[in-house]
């Protein structure tokens, strides 16, 4: 009990990372559950608006445990529950009035396995859209989601192809089209590069960069690199074994610069040095 | 030891490459690969003799007035069976138009909605038992519920081809619908869709070959049945003017027929089985193609 105590103290220090702008989302999760499992605890991470948070650390560290519960992506494990809040604008995110689906419109995600829809390449772009009844110009949007998606060159001859028939790489960049069609204000992007080559995966970091002048990301990654390239902040989430189980706490939260070359924790400056993952 | 290891290491022969058709191995080999051909051969010959059988005897009497002529009375010539393929399209129509909607309903609850729930396992557990039910309690079972009240008809032949096929349908749709990627729903729920939505719009839409190729497979097999029509559907030698009447069927027909002192009817039967067999095929054909994944 003590231990985890001085963890927590520890770690208390670190948490008081509060971004300059504007926090879109003020995720506070002080206990997160699976049935009896703590999965992760004591994890403030604001994310700052158009700006790309990056989420780094070890597998089982509960970084996609928490990007999952910004969308309430988690509601669909029933065993699922945490104590926190999450704030999206100021509104509580997990509100007895809110509902989950209005919620995943305007917090988009793109998943570590690109997954497109068995349809064509049009309709999974035009899918988010016309769920959401959009009455404007169905074409110009496809293909202004594509153009920004830096799929359009490649795709424009076979919009009516399967999805599904295109290279990792452009599913990916499809399912990205995809999200971003429907203009979602907040983009959560869960290791979207680990199943795509190195050439891929530069091409969906430029599309980052790209993006966030219009959106809002967080994005978890397993690869530090990644972070230093594109996370404009980012947090570093360890595993707490102390108490017989593997649970995921923030350990410390600040500009990527700082986090990667000047870490306030011995344990971010191990692990950014290589020391374990 | 090493050492005279070491020494005799130049001297260690070759392994030998070339095959050795003589060796025990290689024999048990070539007497296994022998024995499966020719079980597969055997298999077949009751397939391929059954088919022989039909081409050779029904093709003969196959023509424009079997197809469409009504059945033949007595010592009367010609004729054809024209009001039983209708029967049997109408009557599989029918079976078709209960089973599949109710089939595909019930494999969304049992695949998606509540897959570990005590009703669904039970509800799969039945279905699973009734796959192997013999088709004439279909038939029973549906003389007892409609035709004692409303007598035979078309109608009571394709409830009770129904039943029959209710279970196939609803186990090779669920079946389908468990195959779609859970990456799938998850992008679906992830773009705010509502669990209608997700059904509706991807489940539902990814696990349609399957679940067409199941309900082709139990159309075929419909087809085909004649016991449970026996007691429903009975008979007529008319064409079908409305479903609450009786209602001829190829396999009454070839039943009815085969059974008959007349060469003409039995040249009929072999002809009518030859159509029924197509049919089938057709269907099964089609099955394939549907359930052929697109790229």
């Amino acid at each position: 009990m003590s231990a985890s105590a001085a963890a927590v103290a520890s770690s208390a220090t670190s948490k008081a990372f509060s971004p300059a702008g504007d926090v879109v989302i003020d995720c506070d999760l002080k206990k997160v559950f699976y049935g009896d499992f703590l999965a992760v605890r004591d994890s403030n991470v604001p994310i700052e608006k158009g700006k790309i948070t990056g989420f780094i650390g070890p597998s089982g560290c509960g970084k996609s445990t928490v990007l999952r519960s910004l969308n309430r992506m988690n509601d669909l494990i029933p065993i699922f529950r945490f104590e926190g809040h999450v704030k999206y604008h100021g509104q509580d995110v997990y509100g007895k009035k809110v509902d989950p689906v209005v919620v995943r419109r305007y917090i988009g995600m793109v998943f570590q396995q690109p997954n497109p829809f068995s349809m064509s390449i049009y309709d999974n772009v035009a899918f988010g859209l016309r769920l959401n009844r959009f009455k404007g110009d169905m074409d110009e949007r496809v293909q202004q989601a594509l153009e920004r998606a830096a799929l359009w060159k490649e795709v424009k001859d076979k919009l009516s192809n399967s999805g599904l028939s295109l290279s990792g790489g452009q599913q990916q960049r499809l399912c990205i089209a995809r999200a971003i069609a429907t203009e979602p204000d907040v983009l959560l992007m869960d290791e979207p590069c680990s199943a795509l080559d190195p050439i891929a995966t530069r091409q969906v970091e430029q599309l980052m960069l790209e993006l966030k002048e219009r959106f809002t990301v967080a994005l978890v990654t397993h690869n530090m690199q990644q972070a230093t390239r594109v996370a404009d902040t980012t947090a570093f989430f360890g595993v707490d074994i102390s108490q017989g189980g593997r649970t995921g706490y923030l350990v410390e939260m600040g500009q990527t610069r700082q986090v990667f070359e000047d870490p306030r924790e011995e344990l971010t400056k191990q692990y950014v040095a290589g020391e374990f993952s | 030891m090493s050492e005279n290891n070491m020494a005799a290491a130049p001297a260690v022969r070759l392994p030998r490459l070339e095959r050795q058709p003589l060796e025990l191995r290689a024999l048990k080999s070539g007497f296994l690969t022998g024995l499966t051909w020719l079980i597969a051969i055997l298999g077949s010959v009751p397939l391929f003799s059954v088919i022989f059988m039909l081409v050779t005897q029904g093709g003969a009497r196959l023509d424009f007035e079997a197809l469409t002529a009504l059945p033949p009375a007595g010592f009367e010539l010609g004729g054809g069976f024209g009001n039983a393929i209708v029967g049997t399209l109408v009557m599989v129509a029918i079976a078709s138009a209960i089973s599949v909607p109710l089939g595909i309903l019930a494999a969304i609850y049992l695949a998606v909605l509540d897959p570990y729930s005590r009703v669904a396992g039970t509800a799969r557990f039945v279905a699973k038992t009734l796959t192997g039910f013999p088709s004439i309690l279909a038939g029973v079972f549906t003389y007892a519920v409609l035709v004692v009240n409303f007598g035979y008809s078309a109608l009571a032949g394709g409830v009770a081809l129904a039943v029959l096929m209710l279970p196939t349908v609803v186990l090779a749709a669920e079946e389908a619908m468990k195959q779609v990627p859970q990456k799938m729903t998850d992008a679906a729920f992830g773009m705010g869709c509502t669990r209608s939505q997700v059904i509706w719009k991807v489940v539902l839409p990814t696990g349609l070959p399957g679940i067409l190729t199941g309900v082709m497979l139990a159309v075929a097999g419909a087809s085909g049945e004649s016991a449970p029509l026996l007691f429903t559907a009975l008979f007529s030698n008319y064409y079908i003017s409305e479903v609450l009447e009786p209602t001829a069927s190829l396999s009454i027909l070839i039943y009815n027929f085969s059974a008959m002192p007349f060469d003409n009817q039995i040249e009929l039967a072999w002809a009518a089985s030859l159509v029924l067999v197509l049919i089938v095929l057709v269907f099964n054909i089609l099955a394939r193609i549907v359930g052929r994944p697109k790229v």
